[in-house]
């Protein structure tokens, strides 16, 4: 593994707009994306290739929400931190996505500044 | 809950979106009760549908050239129709985002959806009347509607 390159990046989105925006915005020099994923299931296939250490997920999506594959991805691997970022920005969403193993939890709409920093924290968590 | 916090609360969501993804804030006009016809629909609508204590529709309607600009602030090059369905709803996710947040589990809300075509019929139930609330940037005009009763 490239030593400037740490961690894995997977971004789960159901939005192309968003996955591409979640690409450009993020600017961490040792976070490498490793794919993107439109739903659940996709996203624990590419789990099972690409071996991401870091997940930015949404929650409403098709075929698979965001919270069922938390977690099932926080099964597969405990160490896996998940950011969830979500436009469902009520508490009782964001406690159900920690409780079910999220790291935390951005809302959208978002600035690439506030992308940035809650993917700091998530590394650091 | 008054009707005017609960447009407060969408057009709160959609000025956030300006502001945040956009980086460039709308403007809202004053808004109207949509009498004798229905509202002006674009090009592009996102929507969310609300059941449980209070019944209706309320969506975001936006012309193709509005949605384009908004995707090039936002440094996407690909102004396919695909993208600008996905720009209008997630638009729409931030009207359903604040209305979870604000409404509470009283009010059931679905997820958003999607249509194109200015010629769209919204479907709006009887007993609502639906007030527009008018959205403009730059040189573009669009519509938030709440129909709720």
């Amino acid at each position: 593994m490239n030593a400037t390159r740490a961690h894995r990046l997977m971004i789960v989105d159901d939005s192309n707009v968003m996955r591409r925006k979640i690409e450009r915005s993020q600017d961490i020099p040792n976070v490498e994306i490793v794919g993107t994923a439109g739903n659940g299931h996709e996203a624990l296939a590419l789990h099972a290739e690409a071996r991401p250490t870091l997940v930015t997920m949404d929650l409403t999506m098709p075929e698979m929400d965001g919270i069922e594959c938390v977690e099932q991805l926080v099964g597969r691997d405990p160490d896996i931190r998940i950011l969830v970022i979500s436009a469902l920005a009520d508490k009782a969403t964001a406690i159900e996505a920690l409780e079910k193993g999220a790291s935390g939890f951005l809302c959208k709409p978002f600035t690439e500044r506030q992308l940035n920093d809650a993917l700091v924290k998530l590394i650091e968590s | 809950m008054s009707l005017q916090r609960e447009i407060g609360t969408f057009v709160s969501a959609v000025l956030n979106y300006f502001d945040t993804a956009v980086q460039q804030a709308a403007v809202v006009g004053t808004p109207y009760l949509a009498l004798g016809k229905p509202p002006d629909i674009f090009d592009y609508t996102g929507m969310i549908r609300i059941s449980g204590k209070k019944k209706g529709v309320v969506y975001f309607t936006a012309p193709k050239g509005m949605l384009s600009v908004m995707l090039m602030r936002m440094q996407e090059t690909d102004m396919s129709d695909a993208n600008l369905r996905d720009l209008v709803g997630e638009v729409a996710n931030t009207l359903s985002g604040n209305a979870r947040k604000d409404f509470g589990r009283n009010f059931i809300i679905s997820t958003p959806s999607v249509v194109t075509g200015t010629s769209t019929t919204i479907g709006h139930s009887p007993d609502t009347r639906p007030i527009v609330v008018p959205i403009d940037w730059r040189t573009y005009h669009a519509n938030l509607v709440v129909c709720l009763n």
